[in-house]
């Protein structure tokens, strides 16, 4: 019988299986940033243990930075201490690192795929439960905790208990104006945010294959937000035109010898998955979260659900919960919900095509005046990209703050931080109470659907600013 | 690590499903660089209200937490299980946890037993009426009991096997450093390596 995608780069790392015991699985590249690192170092310093392959290891700043004034000292000195314990700590075990400030500091899930160190057919760990983005590349890659950080450290491998597997089937024509983290928003609200719990899922089908790698990556992002172990997409053309030519992109030979062995990356026809899912990515539109898990979720068209509608008790409990933090009522259209602050950013939507996408929809246009944007590129390099085409003169003739790089206000570490009350509109990857901030309310949405609703002041899609006059650059 | 073997206290019923990692400890609390001190994270958002069930004193010293389904999903902050632990838990019983949390805790020495919801609904039941009384958990049985009360929970036989052993991770795995060696020494030429850096020369 064939194997799946990820059956096949699983068995490729296996270094060890015993009877009864986890697969010790060999990792090809560890990814560190500041916040679940500073114990795994201290763990090794006291075990008098080197870390075993800085050549796979890399780390970078990105969740506790700030997107203002990033030539001065951190002000907040808990997140200055937790930065420069990264820094110490990479000069002390000999890990490379990209400061604050340098050309390549980002959001770590930028940077890895933006350098050409995430490829096809690797194993990637992060101590970040978004790690998942580099399964885009037809990589296995997962989020870790501080304890497995340090094992990976210590030993460039981690024991993990196969998944099981799942086929995602995404087929069809997305619509225009339909961007694929409205597919994935779509796929949550319809599995639940338990769906994939204990699986590697493989998004595959015409609509995930016409994707670029960008929105590619938004999708695997937010795996687990459905509770995936990881979620990752078989490589081609698209994936080896990404990779290639980036500073580690293999080159002469070895890019042949890569590409070779790539293309050998995908499920077999035979192959049997232990679940399969089903979408028609034809019948999606703009998809926006009412609640605070990622799977509260409805088009944008629909209106706030009534608890009483859900089946299950539980889900019931939770809408009823979630509508009075949110503070909606239901029924309401969610075209007529304000917001206060719209957020166009982090590892899930902080991408160069993210930007151009809202940059697109906002050119020509201001933002209300009760609104204020954030625009945070995903990286330095997304920044520089971005302003090399003029993005961040629409922005900011927009009215749109324009931000260095990091996570910013996806997790609110830094001072980009909702105030109690306050309505978003964020292209980041979780609505959970207090996210962004103590008593901050967040609805998710994609960067054109963003765009459009720091226009409006309310949720809207593009489609919405044709009868609103333009207001001329 | 310490060998876990049994475990009596009493419980804290933690009526909400879908309680996040970022519910657990919000990010802002993320910052210290110790495993100490992040019991003054736990649950941040909902420790003002004195009718949130941490601040009833009939719960006060309880030190296993009963939470509803899917505990413990989202982010990857091995600090939530640190927080529940600084503040005093020792074991957590669930019907539906994420994923990282649960290896997490695992790693760190909280016991995460798994039982069906139903069960949550009878221990939920029977702790509200009986606060004082201690429930004990026996690893190796893998049984909670309670006078009046027993059942039978979930946990994958090797993170038990770890536990009941307090056995370190990174020394298990290290005993097969050779088979690591060999490993390393056959994987491809084309794979990628952070060192040297290369990066994108500046226009």
């Amino acid at each position: 019988m064939g194997k799946t995608l990820s059956e096949k780069v699983w068995d490729a790392h296996v270094v060890r299986t015993a009877e009864g015991e986890p697969d010790l699985l060999f990792i090809d590249l560890h990814l560190v940033h500041e916040v679940t690192s500073p114990q795994a170092f201290d763990g090794l310093r006291q075990a008098g243990r080197p870390v075993r392959r800085p050549d796979l290891t890399m780390a970078t700043e990105d969740h506790n930075t700030p997107t203002l004034n990033i030539d001065q000292p951190i002000a907040d000195p808990v997140s200055r201490t937790q930065v420069d314990t990264l820094r110490n700590n990479a000069k002390e075990f000999g890990v490379r690192i990209h400061s604050l400030g340098d050309l390549d500091q980002g959001i770590v899930h930028i940077i890895g795929p933006q350098l050409g160190l995430t490829q096809p057919g690797l194993t990637v760990v992060c101590g970040d439960s978004h790690t998942a983005t580099h399964g885009a590349f037809g990589a296995i890659a997962f989020g870790i905790g501080t304890s497995e950080v340090e094992h990976v450290l210590a030993t460039q491998t981690l024991p993990q208990a196969k998944p099981k597997t799942m086929a995602v089937n995404i087929d069809g024509e997305l619509p225009p104006g339909v961007t694929s983290k409205d597919i994935v928003l779509a796929l949550i609200a319809k599995v639940g945010t338990g769906g994939g719990q204990g699986y590697i899922v493989e998004y595959r089908g015409s609509a995930i294959e016409a994707l670029s790698m960008e929105g590619r990556m938004t999708i695997c992002n937010m795996s687990i937000e459905w509770g995936a172990k990881a979620g990752m997409m078989a490589p081609d053309e698209t994936t080896f035109d990404y990779v290639k030519g980036r500073p580690h992109a293999p080159t002469g030979a070895d890019w042949d010898a890569a590409v070779e062995y790539w293309k050998t990356l995908k499920s077999d026809p035979d192959a049997t998955f232990d679940a399969e899912v089903f979408l028609d990515a034809g019948q999606l539109t703009p998809f926006v979260t009412w609640g605070t898990n990622p799977g509260q979720g409805v088009p944008l068209g629909a209106r706030v659900p009534d608890p009483e509608e859900f089946v299950e008790e539980a889900d019931r409990t939770a809408a009823t919960k979630a509508l009075e933090y949110m503070a909606l009522k239901p029924g309401t259209p969610m075209r007529e919900i304000g917001v206060d602050t719209v957020f166009l950013g982090s590892c899930t939507n902080g991408r160069i095509e993210d930007l151009r996408a809202a940059a697109h929809v906002i050119e020509g246009h201001h933002i209300a005046d009760s609104v204020r944007m954030l625009v945070v590129p995903g990286s330095a390099r997304v920044r520089r990209q971005a302003e090399s085409e003029g993005l961040d003169v629409i922005f900011k003739e927009a009215g749109a703050e324009w931000r260095a790089a990091g996570c910013s206000m996806c997790l609110g570490m830094n001072p980009d931080q909702l105030a109690p009350g306050e309505r978003a509109a964020s292209t980041s990857n979780r609505n959970f109470e207090g996210r962004q901030g103590k008593g901050g309310r967040t609805h998710l949405v994609s960067p054109p659907v963003a765009a459009a609703t720091a226009i409006l002041g309310r949720l809207g899609a593009p489609t919405d600013l044709a009868d609103l006059t333009s207001t001329a650059r | 690590m310490d060998k876990f073997a049994t475990h009596s206290g009493t419980a804290l019923p933690l009526r909400r499903s879908n309680v996040d990692t970022d519910q657990i400890i919000p990010a802002v609390y993320l910052k210290r660089v110790t495993k100490t001190g992040f019991e003054d994270g736990l649950f941040a958002a909902w420790r003002n209200d004195p009718e949130f069930v941490l601040n009833q004193p009939q719960y006060a010293g309880a030190t296993i937490l009963i939470p509803g389904p899917d505990f413990g999903t989202g982010s990857s902050r091995e600090h939530a299980v640190w927080a529940l632990q600084n503040y005093g838990f020792k074991v957590v019983i669930g019907s539906r946890f994420g994923d990282i949390f649960r290896g997490n805790s695992g790693k760190a020495g909280l016991l995460v037993a798994v039982v069906d919801q139903k069960i949550i609904e009878e221990l939920w039941d029977f702790v509200e009426s009986n606060p004082s009384t201690p429930l004990t958990v026996d690893l190796a049985e893998q049984t909670i009991t309670a006078p009046g009360f027993e059942t039978v929970f979930e946990i994958d036989p090797y993170t038990r096997w770890r536990l009941m052993e307090g056995l370190d991770d990174i020394g298990l795995t290290l005993r097969h450093v050779t088979d690591i060696d060999a490993f390393e020494a056959n994987r491809p030429a084309f794979l990628p390596r952070t060192l040297p850096a290369k990066v994108e020369s500046v226009s």
